[in-house]
This record gives structure tokens, C-alpha cells and sequence, in this order.
């Protein structure tokens, strides 16, 4: 394998060796992965990719890597589910949900980006890994530590409700609650992250964690026959999922896999935090950081890292963005669970609002094959639509009160 | 020498105050841009501060209480 070439700056170019770093110490620019394509794409085929691990290390000649060892080895090839109930709802011939709510092992799109990370992370010779978080990428880098033998620092606000620290806790990592508000959190773990020789999977081991969600590209385009869809809605925190996926795709066309990239890449956020998509509506190349305040936690990034690129992106492929209301963000959880039987987190309730909103505005065509990205299990975040679902029928024990209630004839029965 | 890398933003009204030169001179910080976009209505920088690890605290705080936006250089890292 081994098809890195280098971590490059992506603002000014200057190449470094490919270990645990992650700023330019020329203009302090993000660094991210170099790989040579024209190697890969002696090697990759179709075939060699179908014949591969039913995982994201199917996909391993694009990440990176130097293997063979792969740790987090269910993390991936997640259904993508013809949404035609969805579909239909919304006027649309062909749509498709990227299902993360399934993904190995926690259930959410993390355990993508924590498998390259720890991977990488044992290969450069690390034997603790770190975060800071409030939810998903907690509870994948705990568990992909416990599983790996690796010692485990999770860092989290000591606001954090007791629901998402017990999904820390049971894989007995170090779960370090910080007094302090956000910016407190944020600004410690980087100079922990300085301080020790650590991997902290989003901050010196970043480049090579972000590639993981290029794997969401890969498998779309490979479960769609071969081809790229013509809208992507996806999510968006920091932005990086957004961008990776649009990198992935164009991956897929330098190592010959695809011959077109045809998507229209569509950022999704929450009205509460929604920097980048209020950027993009106001035509502006730059966000403002906000403090957040909206349900979609997960989503919650008033100043995202890869902001910029994501606009830039969403600009290169002709798409769009929007923002939904919280409500709309519990209106899309109950919409996608009602009529295709998946249970969102709240961030797939802000994807499905801002794919209806698409619709609406006439972005995303009838005829259009359009993929929407749901990232997390609405299992979850349930207090977010606890109050939203109503109750249970109740009624004594006897089958004529049950008949009764549902108006039960001969023929079947109706609703109560 | 102690040295932190900080992404800064500054709000709109704040664009044409001398910020970072204030900073140089009331603490006793090195301030070095590598990277900034300053414009009408935005602006920000990504700098290193260099000094006494408790004299660029106070020099991070004096930024933030001229209503200066200041986040490590990776911005938000709690995910």
C-alpha cells in the first residue's frame, strides 16, 4: 500500500513527511493527505475493490494507510436504502439515504474517520488516543480503543448530559469532564494535544482522520452502479465531511474507478449554528463564528475548521446550502423514521429539512438521483423528539376494549 | 521561549483598530501573522504569540476583552 506521498498545506503547498502533524509551520494552513494517484490507479479496479473487505478497507489503496493491519474492521459499506416512500413524499424519482444510523461499532459516521485515525495512529507508533467531544466521536474513539488494547483519554464539557458520558464510560476510557464553558474545552485540548505525545484523533492526527469520510463517497458511488449521483445533501459541523466527500469523488475519477463527476454538492446546518450555510446565502467566501444554540448538537461548530473549503466546494460543484429550524429538524427525524423506517439523530433531521427545502426551491429535480447523508442513531439523542411523538394508546385488558378503541369490524380495524 | 498559535477574528467595528500592535505593547508578547484576510467587513489572522507562558495568557485575554474572537489555530476542536 503506502500510496501517501506527503501531507501538503493546503494554502500554500509546502510538503512535510507523513506523521502526526497537522499545521503548516509556514502559514499555520491545515495540513492534509498527498497521495500518488497514478500508482494508485495502476493497482485499483472494480474488481479488486468488490472483492475486498465488506468495509471502508475495501477502500484502503485511498486512505491513509500503510496496513496491512486495519483496526475498526466493521466500520463502513453501510446500506444506501432507496427511499421511495421519502421519494415520493417529496416528488422525487429517485432518492437514496446513506444510512450511517447502522455503522460498526456505535452508530454513527464517526467510526469511519476514528478507524483511519487509530490505524494510522498505531502505525506511527502511538499507544494512547485522544479526543475532545461531546457525543459521537467520543463514544467511537472509546470503543475503537478499548477494542484495539490502546489507552484512551476522551475529553468532554462538564455540562455534558449523563446519557452521553455513560456512553463514554462503558468502555473505560479516561473520561476527563473540564469545568469551563466551550472555549475552555477547545483551548486546553489543544495544548494538551501540544503538550503530550498523544494522538488526538481531530487535532494532530486530523489529516489522516478526515480522509475516513471520503469512504462515504466510495460507497455511494459504487452502490449506485459506478456513478455519482447528481445532488449530495449532506450535513455539515466543522465542514470536513462535506469537503471530503467531494474530494473522494474526484479521487474515484483520478484512479479511473468513475469517468464523470456529476454531483451538486448541498451543505446542510441548523438555523441555531449555521455559519457556513448563512455565508453561502449571503454570498460571502468567509463565515462568521457563532455561538451555537439549536438541538442538532452534533452539529453544533460555531467556528468550523473547514468552513472555508466547504464553501469553496459547494461553489466548484454548482450546489447549494440551507438551514432548518429546530422544529424542522424534529419534523425531518419523524418524516424519514415514518416513511423509510430509520431513526435519525438529529443531525439527519437537518439533513432531510434542508433536502425537502432543496426540493422546494426547485435545486434538487424530480428526475434528479439525489443522495441524502444520515450520519447518527436516533437513539442517540431521543430527548430530542420525546415531546414530539405523542403516547401510547392505553386501555384495560379485554379485546373489546382494544376493538373499541380501534373501531374494529370483521374486515380489520382502523386507527384509534 | 513559550509560543502559541492562535486563529483571531476580529468584529466589524474592530477592523481598523491596530489591534496587534496594541498587543505588542501592552504585553510583553511577540506577535508574528503568517496568515490574515482583512476586509471591509471581516477580518481575521492567524498568528503566533511568543513570551512567558502567563504574559501570553494575559495578552490572549487582552484580545478577548477588546471583543477579539481568539481560538487555538485549529479553531473548534470539540467535535
Amino acid at each position: 500500500m503506502a500510496t501517501m506521498k506527503a501531507l501538503v498545506c493546503r494554502e500554500c503547498g509546502k510538503e512535510y513527511p507523513t506523521k502526526a502533524i497537522h499545521v503548516c509551520e509556514m502559514c499555520f494552513g491545515p495540513l492534509e493527505v498527498k497521495y500518488d494517484y497514478e500508482e494508485i490507479k495502476r493497482s485499483i479496479s472494480r474488481k479488486k475493490v468488490q472483492d475486498g473487505p465488506h468495509s471502508i478497507w475495501r477502500y484502503a489503496d485511498l486512505l491513509p494507510v500503510e496496513g496491512p493491519v486495519f483496526l475498526g474492521p466493521h466500520a463502513g459499506m453501510t446500506p444506501l436504502v432507496r427511499a421511495k416512500n421519502l421519494g415520493a413524499y417529496l416528488g422525487l424519482d429517485e432518492l437514496y439515504i446513506k444510512n450511517d444510523t447502522v455503522n460498526h461499532p456505535t452508530l454513527s459516521f464517526k467510526d469511519r474517520v476514528v478507524a483511519v485515525a487509530i490505524t494510522r495512529a498505531r502505525e506511527l507508533g502511538f499507544d494512547t488516543i485522544a479526543c475532545a467531544s461531546t457525543g459521537n466521536l467520543a463514544n467511537s474513539v472509546a470503543a475503537h480503543a478499548a477494542a484495539a488494547g490502546m489507552r484512551c483519554y476522551v475529553f468532554i464539557p462538564g455540562d455534558l448530559e449523563a446519557a452521553k458520558v455513560l456512553g463514554n464510560l462503558i468502555y473505560k476510557p479516561n473520561v476527563v469532564e473540564i469545568e469551563g464553558n466551550y472555549d475552555d474545552v477547545n483551548r486546553l485540548c489543544s495544548e494538551i494535544a501540544g503538550e503530550h505525545g498523544w494522538a488526538f484523533v481531530n487535532i494532530n492526527i486530523r489529516p489522516y482522520y478526515a480522509e475516513g469520510s471520503k469512504t462515504l463517497a466510495f460507497e455511494t458511488v459504487e452502490q449506485l452502479g459506478w456513478r455519482t449521483p447528481d445532488h449530495a445533501v449532506i450535513p455539515m459541523a466543522s465542514g470536513s465531511l462535506l469537503t471530503k466527500i467531494w474530494k473522494g469523488l474526484h479521487e474515484m475519477k483520478y484512479v479511473g474507478l468513475i469517468d464523470e463527476v456529476r454531483t451538486k454538492i448541498n451543505g446542510a446546518q441548523a438555523e441555531g449554528c449555521s455559519p457556513i450555510s448563512t455565508a453561502f446565502k449571503a454570498g460571502r467566501d468567509f463565515f462568521k463564528p457563532v455561538k451555537p444554540k439549536t438541538i442538532a448538537k452534533s452539529l453544533a461548530i460555531g467556528n468550523p475548521a473547514d468552513g472555508y473549503y466547504a464553501l469553496k466546494a459547494t461553489a466548484e460543484s454548482k450546489g447549494s446550502m440551507d438551514m432548518v429550524t429546530d422544529e424542522e429538524v424534529v419534523d425531518g427525524i419523524k418524516l424519514l423514521a415514518q416513511t423509510e423506517g430509520i431513526f435519525a439523530e438529529t443531525a439527519g433531521g437537518v439533513t432531510i429539512g434542508v433536502l425537502q427545502k432543496l426540493v422546494k426551491n426547485g435545486i434538487i429535480k424530480k428526475s434528479d438521483c439525489t443522495v441524502a447523508y444520515v450520519t447518527g442513531n436516533g437513539l442517540k439523542t431521543q430527548e430530542a423528539v420525546i415531546d414530539a411523538v405523542g403516547r401510547p394508546v392505553r386501555i384495560q385488558p379485554s379485546l373489546a376494549a382494544f376493538e373499541k378503541t380501534f373501531k374494529m369490524g370483521k374486515n380489520g380495524g382502523g386507527d384509534a | 521561549m513559550p509560543h502559541v498559535k492562535v486563529h483571531i477574528q476580529f468584529p466589524e467595528d474592530k477592523i481598523k483598530e491596530p489591534v496587534i500592535y496594541q498587543i505588542g505593547h501592552e504585553y510583553n508578547v511577540v506577535t508574528n501573522v503568517r496568515r490574515a484576510d482583512v476586509r471591509e467587513t471581516t477580518g481575521w489572522m492567524d498568528l503566533e504569540l511568543t513570551g512567558d507562558s502567563a504574559e501570553i495568557e494575559r495578552a490572549i485575554v487582552g484580545l478577548r476583552k477588546k471583543g477579539v474572537v481568539v481560538d487555538p489555530i485549529e479553531l473548534n476542536v470539540v467535535e
